[in-house]
């Protein structure tokens, strides 16, 4: 295979025919905010964060879709980009009902840590508010449309790496939606193997293991008599 | 099937013509204001005056002036019977004979008929839709024998290049390039596909051209796949066109039967199958990406580009796209030559554009005129300008996709460049005309609120920033938004312009933007009084009503 030079920032890169502009960045520790890439699944150019500029291309271009051509000059952080990628994570934070305080990603989400990144403490367009469900029919896993970026990467591992097929998208727009099987609740959703490949994909705090969210804490009270009595009666025997 | 045989057929077609024809518009705009009745009574009338002999009522396509229809001409007397009713049957078959009529007539030579120029529309309104003998007896089919058998398929595409037909679908790329790219692109199984996924508010030209004239459309698309090296074509039509669909099955069915159609086409070696696909009312599916989704049975979101579909198209093979216009364009060009072509309209785009003309206009209805043709010419000389003593405010082209052009502009001459300097785009032919009475702030939000309702919602500037624009907008016409949402609002054009995944994205702030550029301060006198500075003149009214809430 050959390999091909360009620069990305003016610094100058190889990067391997075929490659995407994303791919060569991360090579070349340049880091290229995404929410819609994962590695090992394929990408859709969806979340439009990974868009880049390149000279003598009118258009923005997803770094996640473009292959690298030889002598392509890319910029990746303009302010113009910069500018739009800020607005298109404020757009998201209105879109649903992001409240970190409360969500069990808290911490440990991509849209929150990239919204840290760029300095956003307050969004300037109303908040929408829509009303959205939780799915918590299936045994292991919850689904909160809330919390959900539409990213599709639960799709993606569903079809491409589990092969099962559960996970789609319905609906449009605004009122696009991801679901399981022909829209039922997850739990009667026969095609899921219950893997959990989808809440390792999920970028945000949409889907989730049960037991792990904020207002799931259950507290076992009855262990603290249990060890009390060992100590004090030298039981061991849980009284009822 | 060969040559011999097609020219047996057009000599009976035309041997079996009557002394007088009464042609009856049955496309959908006169079907649904009772073309059908009219029909069947004038059918009737004329077996009651004992005429069969002498009279053909010939059910046709449209026959464009739709504001008055249902529609019936008379030939050779040439009158032109408007607003026709089942009653009036009688009375016009005696004014053929020679009796009066006191049955509303318009002047077929008016400049609404005699601006236009007829290429695609030529067999519209004239040939019967549903009989392909009748396509034939226009010169039918004869475009495809000689390209089967006196053209090699890299001759088509050299034709398809001289001729400089455009992309009718409204982004204008030049249809040979498209043609030659996909003859080129390696792959053993290629396909060709005719978007008739007509979405844009206002506009029916494509419908229009199914409906009354099926059979140009598939003999351009067999003209494509021969030039191309494919031998299965796609019509993508909206289940929105039932007419159209029924219409397009029967011409198939015909088509087939003839030999025209399948495998061995006039005894070639060229197979061409066309089969329908009906999409399900999304209008993203128009976009080309979305549209070969759909049609592999995927929901039908858009895709990057590229891959574009000439070189990785349905299930991965070369795919040639074109509109129903474009398709029907082939024909003609193949006939009478790409010079002939060529010669019609401006440097840069040839040919002729069919428009749906609608809205604040005395005559709405399917024009085709030359490229280059004035605004001015089509809404004032053949549209006759505003009902009721109105002004003409603006002209909306390209739909959610376009822009408005104020009335200053009209002088501007129609083709894709001169459309595009003014901020909206040719398209695929919606013309939505204004008188001003129309609040061009309320427009914008139309057009925004059909964008926000079509998004895919795969990517996020247009799923969420349509919301959010549309929101903005409706704020303003709330008269609760400020400067400062102006400026989000412009923020906002630019950045989903500028970063959405696909056209509908893309183009979905035009119709805001273009109205910004001239119709500003319709937005300003909007604004909060409170907030907004000094009042712009003539704003009292606004300031007093927003004062009160």
């Amino acid at each position: 295979m050959a390999a091909k030079t360009l620069t990305i920032n003016g610094l100058q890169i190889s990067a391997e025919e075929g490659a995407t502009i994303l791919q060569a960045a991360d090579e070349a520790n340049v880091k290229i905010p995404t929410l819609c890439h994962l590695d090992g699944v394929y990408d859709v150019g969806a979340c439009r964060l990974c868009l880049v500029e390149v000279a003598g291309v009118p258009k923005l271009l997803p770094a996640c879709t473009t292959k690298v051509v030889e002598g392509m000059e890319v910029k990746t952080d303009t302010e113009r980009l910069r500018k739009y990628r800020r607005m298109t994570l404020e757009l998201l934070l209105a879109e649903r009902n992001h409240v970190c305080a409360v969500c069990v990603a808290n911490g440990h989400c991509e849209l929150q840590a990239f919204a840290w990144s760029l300095g956003i403490d307050h969004v300037r367009y109303d908040y929408c508010f829509p009303k959205w469900s939780v799915d918590n029919t299936h045994r292991l896993f919850g689904m909160d449309h809330n919390r959900c970026i539409l990213c599709t990467r639960c799709v993606r591992v569903c079809w491409h790496i589990e092969g099962a097929g559960t996970k789609n998208v319905s609906g449009r727009g605004g009122h696009a939606r991801i679901i399981s099987d022909l829209n039922q609740p997850w739990g009667e959703a026969d095609s899921c193997t219950s893997c959990g490949k989808c809440v390792q994909a999920c970028p945000t705090g949409a889907l989730f293991h049960k037991g792990s969210t904020v207002a799931e804490m259950e507290r076992d009270r009855s262990k603290l008599e249990f060890i009390v009595t060992a100590r004090e009666k030298k039981q061991w025997i849980a009284s009822d | 099937m060969i040559l011999n045989d097609l020219i047996e057929i057009k000599n009976a077609e035309l041997a079996g013509r009557k002394k007088i024809t009464l042609r009856c518009c049955m496309a959908a705009g006169c079907l649904s204001c009772g073309a059908k009745g009219v029909k069947q009574q004038l059918d009737k009338a004329v077996a009651d005056a004992g005429l069969q002999d002498q009279v053909e009522v010939r059910g046709v396509g449209c026959m464009k002036l739709c504001c008055e229809g249902p529609l019936v001409q008379a030939d050779p007397q040439n009158s032109l019977y408007i607003k026709v009713t089942p009653e009036n049957a009688p009375s016009i078959v005696a004014a053929i004979q020679g009796g009066q009529t006191s049955v509303a007539q318009t002047d077929p030579d008016a400049a609404f008929f005699k601006r236009q120029l007829f290429i695609v529309l030529a067999n519209s309104g004239v040939v019967d839709p549903e009989r392909i003998e009748s396509y034939i007896a226009a010169d039918g089919y004869q475009a495809l024998h000689e390209v089967l058998n006196e053209m090699a398929p890299k001759n088509v595409v050299e034709s398809m290049v001289q001729s400089g037909l455009r992309g009718r679908g409204g982004a204008g790329f030049p249809t040979g390039l498209k043609w030659g790219t996909v003859a080129k692109s390696p792959g053993a199984k290629k396909y060709v596909i005719c978007n008739a996924d007509e979405g844009d508010p206002g506009a029916f030209m494509d419908r229009s051209v199914l409906e009354s004239d099926p059979h140009s459309v598939l003999e351009g698309m067999a003209i494509a796949a021969y030039a191309v090296g494919a031998d299965q074509g796609f019509i993508y039509v909206r289940a929105e066109y039932p007419l159209a669909i029924s219409r397009l099955q029967l011409a198939i069915k015909q088509a087939k039967q003839m030999g025209l159609l399948g495998a061995g086409i006039f005894e070639s070696p060229f197979s061409f199958n066309v089969d329908l696909r009906i999409g399900a009312g999304a209008f993203v599916c128009g976009e080309e990406t979305a549209l070969m989704a759909s049609v592999e049975g995927k929901r039908g979101t858009p895709r990057p580009r590229p891959p574009f579909p000439a070189e990785s198209g349905l299930w991965g093979s070369p795919t040639l796209i074109n509109n129903v216009e474009t398709f029907a364009n082939v024909p003609p060009i193949m006939r009478r030559g790409p010079e002939w072509f060529a010669g019609i309209g401006t440097e840069k785009s040839k040919g002729t554009k069919v428009f749906a003309l609608a809205g604040k206009i005395k005559n709405t209805g399917l024009i085709e005129v030359p490229m280059g043709t004035p605004l001015s010419v089509i809404v004032q000389d053949m549209g006759g300008g505003a009902p009721d003593g109105g002004q003409i405010k603006a002209v909306q082209t390209g739909g959610p996709s376009g822009g408005c052009i104020p009335a200053e502009h009209l002088d501007t001459p129609v083709d894709y460049e001169s459309l595009g300097k003014l901020g909206s785009i040719m398209g695929s032919g919606g013309m939505i005309v204004m008188d001003d009475q129309t609040n061009m702030v309320e427009i914008a939000r139309f057009f925004m609120e059909f964008c926000m309702d079509e998004s895919c919602g795969k990517c996020i500037p247009c799923r969420t920033g349509t919301v959010q624009m549309h929101h903005l907008l409706d704020k303003i016409i709330q008269r609760q938004a400020t400067p400062a949402d102006m400026a989000r609002l412009e923020e906002l054009c630019d950045m989903v312009k500028s970063t959405s995944l696909c056209g509908l994205g893309q183009t979905a702030p035009n119709p805001t933007l273009s109205t910004l550029r001239f119709f500003r301060h319709e937005y300003e006198q909007l604004l909060r009084p409170d907030l907004s500075g000094p009042p712009p003149n003539g704003a009292s009214e606004t300031r007093s009503a927003s004062a009160a809430s």
